[in-house]
């Protein structure tokens, strides 16, 4: 497969998950979304690391795995968030009853 | 040849007894008062003897001439520290020195008891201090500072009882008025500042005295030539704009009577050695500058006789006695200049030189009638002369030398003076020598006229009650008369101390005059013929050939005549028998009708100045525009720019929803608009 075809995948998976965090108003949904366009950039990183060293398994491994190595450390890290985002919501929904984003306008003020 | 430690000690003595009374007597002290004025007085003898001993110096021939030291460098222009120290200077530190230290032993009688006697004394030192410091100044700078110290330190003086409203108001009138004419004096000092690449070229110091005079002599006489046409003009119009505030001269002189709030000794110093002297000294300092301006001259000439004749007429109509005095200084003070404008140097300095003794003598006698009778209105005065004998005759000393008769110390100098006014002056052609010497002559018949008024309303006649009634006869009328006025009226002599200065300057004023300038005898006591003016004449540049004038007994007659017909025409009415009565009644000078009601407004001069200049002028126009400007542009911007933020940051708040939703996608929008931005621009490789 071609870069371009992996960047416009990319690219598309990132635009379906932008729209999914700007509209829904289900604090899971938005969840999601944000999935989607983590793992848009991770399919970017994976896709630039094989363009720019795609003799990487014959030569010095460990110096060339760069773009692949980020996309492990992205995915461990919105483990993280995702568990942190999770007790944040819980949080929420036990004061006010509801996670609807559109309600929660406490940022006013 | 003497160190030049010992001419600066000169200076130096009250400046150390100023600092040791401000900072010692009076902090750690203050019970034992006394201490500072035996500290001044100690100080000031000594100073006294070393001013003594560099006028032998320096009248014995020797040049004493001492290195300036360099205090700041600004290209051309040096502003150094030094000392000049020719016969002027000789004279002024002999007559700065002696008269303060009478005036500060008197004062010991004088202010006793006061609770500010340490600040008194203080103050006197440095006021003391600041004139020696403008006489011995070598730099144009450094007397600018000592003549600017002498200017606060006589509002110090001035408002020295500031507890009392009309004295803090007198203080910074004098102050005031003294500053309108230095900022002639200090656009002088500029103009000189900026020639000093003019002066650098041919190795002269813009700011140094000599080589100012230097500068104006017309290169025939081994000059440069420097300074001339219209630079020159203004240049001495500025300096005389300086002089004429300090010395009082017309239209500047109101200052000077209201300088009466401050303590009498204060005023006897203020008007006979020190401030006023400060002035003539100053045109006399700068002379040979002034020389090459006839227009500068002219208008000197005109100013001093004017002032001479319109300040005489004002101590016609003066109740106080210290403000009849007042004006007779403003108006001798006129005297002098008007004979420096007609090239009477010598003259000129030796009536300061006179002045000063006579008119010390006759404010503390001012002082020693005002001990007894607790008021200075002469109104309330009367018959003094049975129980004050030594200030009577002290006063008449003074009132005699004042007026200029024979042989007293006025006489001398003042003779002098017409005599220069009378060689300038053309009978047959109106000439502006003509005009100031019937201004002259005018004012020493107006001169004589309130003296007798002065005399016969002071001492003579019967007691008309003192302070005690006229405290009675305001309360009357309704009116305060303050803490000036004392009900304590104790007819006797005043204490020793008090009399003693007066006995002193008595005999001063006596033989002063005809000790020091000889005019018919080749010699007396070994004092050569025309001593002093012959003396002075010695600082001046050898090419203005000065001479001093032969005594003409013509102009000496007339003005002895002229003497005696305003002594006679003020005792016939003053002793007549309207004032014999013990009743402030009406004076006969109100008689003159609108004459009185013009002089007694004094000229309405104080009306323009505060009503007219100050209020409507000032306030209304110039204060005004700039309330104005603030008000309106100054408060608009700045209110403004607080209305327009507040207004914005409601607008802002309306953005503020609180949906996290809306807040990302203005920041999608924000960076799709930036990446846009990107691209379009082309940079994108």
């Amino acid at each position: 497969m071609s870069l371009e075809s992996l960047l416009a995948i990319a690219a598309i998976l990132f635009c379906i998950g932008l729209y999914g965090a700007l509209s829904r108003s289900n604090v899971i949904a938005v969840f999601m979304s944000i999935e989607i366009m983590f793992n848009a950039v991770n399919l970017t990183f994976v896709a630039f690391g094989r363009y720019i060293t795609p003799l990487a398994f014959d030569v010095n491994l460990g110096s060339l795995l760069t773009g692949q190595v980020f996309v492990i450390f992205v995915i461990t890290v919105a483990a993280a968030e995702i568990a942190l985002g999770l007790g944040i919501v819980l949080a929420l929904y036990r004061s006010t009853n509801s996670i609807d984003l559109s309600q929660i306008v406490r940022l006013k003020h | 040849m003497i160190s030049e430690w010992l001419v600066w000690s000169v200076f130096l003595l009250p400046v150390a007894a100023f600092i040791v009374i401000s900072l010692v007597v009076r902090p750690l002290f203050n019970r034992y008062a006394v201490v500072s004025g035996l500290i001044l007085i100690v100080c000031l003898t000594i100073s006294f003897l070393i001013s003594v001993y560099v006028l032998a110096i320096v009248a014995s021939g020797v040049n004493l001439v001492f290195e300036a030291h360099d205090w700041l460098i600004l290209g051309s222009a040096k502003i150094s520290i030094g000392l000049l120290v020719d016969s002027v200077t000789a004279i002024m530190l002999v007559v700065v020195t002696g008269v303060s230290l009478l005036v500060q032993i008197y004062s010991l009688g004088y202010m006793k008891g006061d609770p500010s006697f340490c600040r008194y004394y203080a103050y006197m030192a440095l006021f003391t201090a600041s004139m020696i410091g403008v006489v011995i100044a070598v730099n144009i700078v450094q007397l600018y500072a000592f003549w600017e110290l002498v200017g606060v330190s006589s509002y110090l003086l001035i408002g020295f009882w500031h507890e009392r409203s009309s004295a803090a108001a007198a203080a910074k009138k004098a102050f005031i008025i003294t500053r309108i004419g230095d900022v002639g004096f200090l656009l002088a000092i500029v103009y000189l500042f900026v020639q000093s690449d003019s002066f650098g070229a041919i190795g002269l110091n813009s700011l140094h005295i000599p080589d100012i005079w230097i500068a104006a002599q017309p290169l025939a006489a081994g000059g440069a030539a420097l300074l001339g046409g219209t630079g020159l003009l203004f240049l001495t119009l500025g300096i005389f704009a300086g002089a004429a505030g300090k010395s009082g001269q017309f239209p500047l002189h109101t200052w000077l009577p209201d300088a009466m709030e401050g303590p009498t000794p204060v005023s006897a110093l203020i008007h006979a050695a020190t401030m006023v002297a400060a002035g003539v000294f100053l045109v006399a300092r700068l002379y040979p500058v002034f020389e090459q301006s006839s227009d500068t001259m002219l208008i000197i000439a005109i100013i001093g006789a004017v002032t001479a004749f319109v300040a005489a007429a004002l101590g016609l109509v003066m109740n106080d006695i210290k403000r009849v005095m007042a004006y007779s200084t403003v108006s001798q003070l006129g005297y002098m200049m008007a004979a420096l404008g007609l090239g009477a140097f010598g003259p000129a300095m030796f009536h300061l030189f006179t002045h000063a003794f006579f008119k010390a003598l006759l404010f503390l006698c001012a002082g020693s009638v005002n001990h007894a009778a607790g008021t200075f209105n002469m109104q309330y005065m009367g018959g003094l002369r049975k129980s004050m004998p030594i200030t009577y005759v002290a006063t008449i000393i003074g009132a005699l030398s004042l007026v200029g008769i024979i042989p007293f110390a006025g006489f001398w100098s003042k003779d002098e003076i017409l005599m220069s006014a009378n060689v300038a002056s053309n009978l047959t052609v109106i000439s502006v020598g003509t005009i100031v010497f019937i201004l002259l002559l005018a004012g020493v018949f107006l001169t004589a006229l309130y003296s007798a008024r002065m005399i016969h309303l002071t001492f003579h006649g019967q007691f008309r009650g003192g302070g005690t009634r006229e405290i009675s006869d305001a309360e009357s009328r309704g009116v305060d008369l303050g803490p000036n006025v004392s009900s304590h009226v104790h007819l006797a002599e005043s204490p020793i101390l008090m009399v003693v200065p007066l006995l002193i300057l008595s005999f001063l004023t006596v033989t002063v005059g005809y000790i020091s300038n000889p005019q018919w005898v080749k010699s007396v006591f070994g004092i050569p013929k025309h001593w002093i003016t012959e003396f002075l004449i010695e600082s001046l540049p050898a090419y203005l050939n000065m001479h001093s004038l032969e005594f003409d007994p013509l102009v000496a007659v007339i003005s002895t005549v002229i003497v005696l017909i305003g002594l006679s025409i003020g005792s016939w009415v003053y002793l007549g028998s309207r004032y014999a009565s013990p009743n402030p009644s009406e004076d006969p000078i109100s008689r003159l009708g609108p004459l009185y009601v013009i002089l007694s407004n004094k000229y309405y001069i104080d009306y323009l100045y505060e009503n007219i200049i100050v209020r409507k002028l000032f306030y209304t126009a110039i204060v005004g525009i700039s309330d104005a400007f603030d008000k309106y542009i100054v408060d608009g911007v700045f209110n403004g720019l607080g209305i327009a933020s507040k207004k914005l940051g409601r607008a802002l708040t309306m953005l503020q929803t609180g949906q996290v939703q809306l807040y990302t996608i203005v920041a999608v929008a924000g960076t799709i608009i930036l990446l846009a931005i990107y691209l379009a621009s082309g940079s994108w490789n």
